[in-house]
């Protein structure tokens, strides 16, 4: 007897999402303005062309998707009865200011909180703004994640519907961050749903935006999520990024974002949740004098796997990027990270610093690190590091010879590790709320002794 | 208040300590000076409870108690305090943060009550002055970003928080100007007192211009040679260690 390799009854993974994308297009969908469908049918093809990746794949030698491509994943519902109730959502703290919520994907109003905005500043449900203003859509909607997308950027503008669409206008400065909130509220069967944020920034405009993704019970789901960020010249955006999915979901996402003349871009990801991850991320610092910050946070256990992909273009010269990402790995967890740096003929001056440290809490976890510079230019600064092991003795060593018994230094210590990342979090009532999330994970590996 | 006897000691089969004595009362101050590779830091470091170290045979008693049956924190709970030579950088905790824990493990261990951060903030305002640093040093984290100097003064900070009765300063002066030799000769004179004792493991002489040890001891190959009052600590400055090593001065 043989199994055949093409998957259930016969139809491969990439066929079933052809399929589904046919049902997808004849079912409303179909009513989209003709440069979406375009759009849409652009990223199938590409899909299809790409198709799942294997191990044999460079890009994707640490981490297996067979798991995701296996799952015979049907296109989540709009949620009709599987609405939460404003209630179900009060644990996740109360809106800061502007907050959109998703459900599976899809906006619901009900949830969702607005605020005063200066004029011309739009926050709103991408399917909104396609059927509002599709021409301010148009012009940003997929121009940043590029012709050469990745399998998964591609299906998830195959299926391009519904997630955030934020727009600040040149000079304009939002006080309050903006928080998109996504929701999972998992199905019978296993359900995929493929968002797709769109943050512009014109010309000195400025700021916060909070993503966010949760679930309000334990199921297998996927998220399959692309967010475009563009910063114009002068623009200011400081980007948070909280996975914390069920412990059973697979969540994929692709961060692409572009930056202008003197633009000043913070992005963290902070990944807590999911079986298993993916983040590839990719910045463009395409005008000279931009200035990056990336600063990420991986904290696994059970046999959680993240994988951040990440790649800093330095198309420009007199760019600086400092890249930090740490992850706290305990049990079986395994954290990849893969970080390129380009530096583009021409981009002198380039200001490149990337770092990546792994603290492994027990011996079956893992971590990989792989830095890659590549730097066609001559007068530049590129340093790269990375560390992967357990805690320093020599720091325990040092706790207890000052008194603290050796499980509140292995607290203090691991904390630390974790907390360094917050430190760089700018908004202090989101630091508050990180750290009670770090708190409480480190609880569950029984670290306790956290300051 | 500490009784080294025949102290044997060292790391993976090689023997560094080869049998050192040495007594020291409260009240005193005695400084141990030897050569690069004598054992000098070894000493410290068995003191302090490395697990890198193995001791081979002897004892060590402080205060009545096998000081080498105690966990490194329970020495220090008990009021045994080594300034490291080499102190390490603690990512993501501040300096205040860590203070306070020690502290109040300490006094935790005491049956006294536990310091809130008000009440340390106060205690600490003091003890800076005392080494000249300002609160932005208290706010960062352990050592991070520290010079070599900052670090020695960070050691010294601690040891003026936590009021040892033994404090063993392990090469604290090496890479030290001489305002921060001061710092340091000061906070350990501030604390000399009946009920404690110093033991200062250093290479060099000028450290004890500033403090005046009761008695100075030669460490040469894992052994004390020869012991001394302070003018030992002057003989040595000038003639260098080969003399004390030469059969003629053991005789």
């Amino acid at each position: 007897m043989t199994v055949p390799a093409a998957g259930v009854a016969g139809v491969s993974p990439v066929e079933r999402y052809v399929a589904a994308h046919r049902t997808f297009a004849g079912n409303g969908a179909g009513r989209a303005p003709g440069w979406l469908r375009e759009l849409r049918a652009g990223g199938l093809a590409r899909f299809g062309a790409l198709g799942f990746p294997t191990l044999r794949e460079e890009e994707w030698r640490f981490t297996s998707v067979a798991p995701i491509a296996e799952t015979p994943f049907v296109l989540a519902p709009v949620p009709g009865t599987r609405q939460p109730s404003p209630a179900q959502l009060a644990p996740l703290g109360p809106a800061a200011g502007h907050r959109l919520v998703f459900v599976n994907g899809r906006f619901s109003e009900r949830l969702s909180t607005a605020a005063d905005v200066p004029a011309g500043v739009r926050i709103e449900s991408l399917a909104g703004a396609v059927a509002h203003h599709p021409d301010l859509v148009e012009r940003h909607l997929g121009r940043y994640a590029g012709q050469q997308q990745g399998p998964f950027a591609a299906l998830n503008t195959a299926f391009v519907a519904d997630g955030a669409f934020v727009h600040v206008p040149a000079a304009c400065e939002l006080t309050d961050p903006v928080e998109i909130l996504f929701v999972a509220v998992p199905g019978d069967g296993p359900e995929v749903c493929h968002p797709r944020n769109l943050i512009v920034l014109e010309h000195a405009a400025r700021a916060v935006v909070v993503e966010r993704y949760v679930s309000l019970a334990d199921g297998v789901y996927w998220t399959n999520a692309v967010t475009e960020i563009f910063a114009g010249d002068g623009a200011r955006a400081e980007c948070y990024r909280i996975q914390q999915e069920s412990d059973r979901a697979f969540h994929v996402a692709t961060t692409q974002a572009v930056q202008g003349r003197d633009s000043v871009v913070r992005l963290h990801p902070l990944v807590f949740g999911a079986a298993l991850s993916r983040h590839d991320l990719r910045v463009v610092l395409d005008g000279a004098g931009g200035s990056l910050l990336l600063n990420g946070l991986y904290l696994l256990g059970g046999r959680q796997h993240a994988d951040h992909h990440t790649v800093i273009d330095h198309a420009r010269p007199h760019c600086e990027s400092h890249e930090y990402f740490t992850g706290v790995l305990d049990e079986r967890a395994r954290g990849v990270f893969s970080g390129r740096i380009i530096v583009r003929p021409g981009a002198q001056r380039t200001d490149s610093k990337q770092t990546n440290n792994n603290l492994l809490l027990s011996s079956e976890a893992h971590a990989d690190s792989q830095p890659q510079l590549e730097i066609y230019a001559d007068d530049v600064r590129c340093t790269h590091g990375s560390t992967v092991g357990p805690l320093d003795e020599r720091a325990l060593l040092y706790l207890r010879s000052r008194g603290i018994d050796e499980a509140e230094a292995r607290g203090l210590l691991t904390y630390g590790f974790a907390a360094e990342v917050l430190g760089r979090v700018a908004l202090g009532p989101l630091r508050a709320r990180l750290d009670a999330l770090v708190r409480a994970r480190l609880a569950r590996s029984g670290i306790t002794g956290a300051p | 208040m500490l009784e080294i006897h025949n102290l044997h000691a060292g790391v993976a089969g090689a023997e560094i300590l080869q049998g050192v004595d040495l007594t020291v009362r409260a009240g005193e101050v005695h400084a141990i000076m030897g050569p690069n590779g004598s054992g000098k830091s070894t000493l410290a470091q068995v003191l302090a409870g490395h697990p890198g170290f193995t001791v081979t045979a002897g004892t060590v008693r402080y205060r009545g108690q096998d000081l080498l049956a105690l966990k490194p924190e329970e020495r220090a709970r008990e009021g045994v305090f080594v300034a490291f030579q080499y102190p390490i950088e603690i990512r993501g905790v501040t300096n205040a943060y860590f203070l306070r824990s020690a502290v109040n493990a300490i006094r935790k261990f005491r049956g006294e009550e536990e310091l809130d951060p008000m009440d340390f903030l106060a205690l600490l305002e003091e003890k800076l002055e005392a080494i000249g640093w300002d609160d932005s040093f208290v706010n960062r984290p352990v050592n991070e970003g520290f010079s070599g100097g900052e670090k020695k003064r960070n050691e010294i900070l601690q040891m003026a928080v936590l009021e040892p009765r033994l404090a063993i300063l392990d090469e604290t002066d090496s890479g030290l100007d001489i305002d921060a030799l001061k710092t340091v000769a000061h906070a350990v004179n501030r604390l000399r007192a009946p009920e404690r004792a110093t033991l200062i493991v250093t290479h060099y002489q000028r450290l004890l211009n500033h403090i005046t040890p009761d008695y100075v001891h030669v460490l040469t190959d894992g052994r004390i040679v020869k012991s001394g009052g302070p003018e030992l600590a002057l003989a040595l400055e000038e003639r260098g260690y080969d003399w004390v090593k030469s059969p003629a001065a053991v005789a």
